[in-house]
């Protein structure tokens, strides 16, 4: 918590008007094709998403769900619909918003705290306390000692935990992972998920997560978003009230069973939403 | 400590393969009694290259200087080029069609040219290395500054970076053992192309020598100078090798 407290921990959903960390609303986007017709890839998709709040987004491959981040990242724009960010225009990245990537995305030249360092440089952060700030998420993520190893001598887990790492050093309000652990083996990726449960309780952020695992998603998220096949639609909204610190145990609690059945039913159709 | 001894017997094996070429070659030609102005045998080769070592150092030391100084300036052509092409749509457009002609044209063709209007100094030498070297070189850098990968792009603009900042932070990093591609294939043209300026007009370089030594049926010392020249061009190749392993010491 003292680690935390020093990263700058916000509580955000504190005070009466809240404005939405992100709002989107009537949002589509479509992509030109390999025939030069247009696929309809998302939408429309209203997504509201409280400051503070962890939300997962799951759906089958290809439903468009990594497009949602990109719009939300800034990263690209959709056809139709209105996009905000803490109550301005959503028009482009934006160093209020972290992104962790499928694959780490490290670059294999440089060392881990300087690709964790990658921001601030682009920024033009203040060198020294970027610097330590650095090194305090690397020593959270138990990375420390590899500070300044080049990316290829490190594991699968640790390159993302890096790459976790880049994505929070500009202290950003919002984190967007997407599939973070997608590229990890079942160990790796339950062991990161618990952790980042933990990270995210400790710093105080909102986050969304895509992703293709359901327990993941339960194991992480406040709410659920169930998305349809494309083009890819919200088709349901499911809050999840199981108990924080989450941990191991909490995957064996009956009511983590029943969501899982809950949000595995509506995603091979079995009942409607 | 297994692999290390197996390296160790993989270059015996190597050396000896050599070896065996070579005493068969001197047998062969002396078996054969094929007469030393067509074919010298390896033993009159090296005969040949004791004899004229000073010569052979001389003409040695011109014709690399011609190598390595169009190399060195053929770099500096293609990256200043390359970097053009790359930021500038209008450049890339004027700029590659004309590169592409130039290189289609037949060096040989040119060097009289070119010898024809700078005279028989070292300098139409060394821009004719220029003219051999520079394309292999510049189509890889522009290759390697087009090999970023989208999410590497994504990355950057996600962090809101510049144009400027990607290109030196990402696309010259990526570039970079592509860059070290070309200079591998355009180092073992240079040598060739030092040679074709001093087959064309010269006073001097190792070139010049085959020519002179093949004229005057010397074919020894023609065979010593090509050997020469031989392990010079390889190795310029380790010498490239070498700086490539230090600079882009991130590929496993």
């Amino acid at each position: 918590m003292t680690e935390a407290a020093e990263l700058g921990s916000v509580p955000e959903n504190v005070g009466a008007a809240i404005v939405a960390a992100v709002d989107l609303k009537g949002v589509t986007r479509s992509y030109s094709g390999h025939d030069g017709g247009a696929v309809h890839a998302l939408g429309p998709v209203d997504l509201r998403i409280e400051p503070g709040s962890f939300v997962c987004v799951v759906g089958p491959s290809g439903c468009g769900k990594s497009t949602l981040l990109r719009l939300v990242a800034g990263l690209e724009m959709p056809d139709e619909g209105s996009m905000l960010r803490y109550g301005g225009p959503l028009d482009g990245p934006s160093h209020e918003v972290g992104i962790v990537f499928q694959e780490h995305v490290l670059f294999p030249w440089i060392t881990v705290l300087e690709n964790v360092l990658l921001p601030a440089e682009v920024l033009a952060l203040p060198k020294a306390s970027s610097r330590e700030r650095a090194l305090r998420l690397l020593e959270m993520t138990g990375l420390k000692d590899f500070a300044n190893l080049r990316p290829h001598m490190l594991s699968g887990g640790m390159k993302q935990r890096a790459a976790f790492c880049r994505a929070m050093l500009s202290d950003p309000r919002l984190l967007l992972l997407d599939e973070p652990f997608g590229a990890l083996d079942a160990l790796t990726r339950e062991e990161l998920s618990l952790e980042l449960s933990r990270l995210w309780q400790d710093l105080g952020r909102t986050a969304l997560l895509i992703t293709h695992d359901i327990e993941e998603a339960l194991l992480l998220g406040d709410r659920i978003l169930i998305m349809s096949e494309r083009p890819g639609r919200i088709r349901a909204d499911i809050s999840i009230d199981l108990p924080r610190p989450r941990n191991a145990d909490t995957a064996k609690l009956p009511r983590f069973q029943e969501l899982k059945h809950q949000v595995r039913d509506i995603i091979f159709n079995r009942v409607k939403a | 400590m297994a692999t290390r001894s197996s390296r160790l017997i993989e270059h015996a094996i190597t050396v000896l393969l050599y070896l065996v070429i070579l005493a068969a070659w001197e047998i062969l030609t002396t078996a054969f009694m094929v007469p030393v102005w067509i074919l010298p045998a390896p033993l009159a080769i090296l005969q040949a290259a004791v004899k004229w070592a000073p010569e052979l150092a001389q003409s040695s030391w011109v014709t690399l200087r011609e190598t390595i100084g169009g190399f060195l300036l053929a770099i500096v052509l293609s990256l200043t080029m390359a970097i053009l092409i790359r930021l500038n749509a209008l450049a890339r457009k004027l700029i590659y069609p004309i590169l592409l002609s130039l290189q289609s044209v037949p060096k040989v063709a040119v060097a009289p040219l070119i010898i024809l209007w700078f005279g028989l100094s070292e300098w139409p030498k060394i821009l004719v290395v220029v003219l051999v070297c520079f394309f292999p070189i510049l189509v890889n850098i522009v290759a390697g500054l087009e090999a970023v990968p989208q999410t590497m792009l994504d990355l950057m603009r996600s962090l809101g970076a510049s144009p400027h900042v990607v290109f030196r932070r990402l696309r010259l990093p990526i570039a970079l053992p592509h860059f070290f591609t070309g200079c591998k294939v355009a180092v073992t043209f240079a040598v060739i192309g030092a040679v074709i300026g001093e087959f064309v007009a010269a006073q001097d370089g190792l070139g010049y020598m085959i020519l002179v030594s093949t004229a005057q049926s010397q074919t020894p010392l023609a065979f010593a100078a090509i050997a020469v020249l031989t392990g010079l061009s390889v190795a310029l190749f380790h010498g490239v090798e070498f700086i490539e392993r230090r600079m882009v010491d991130w590929t496993p």
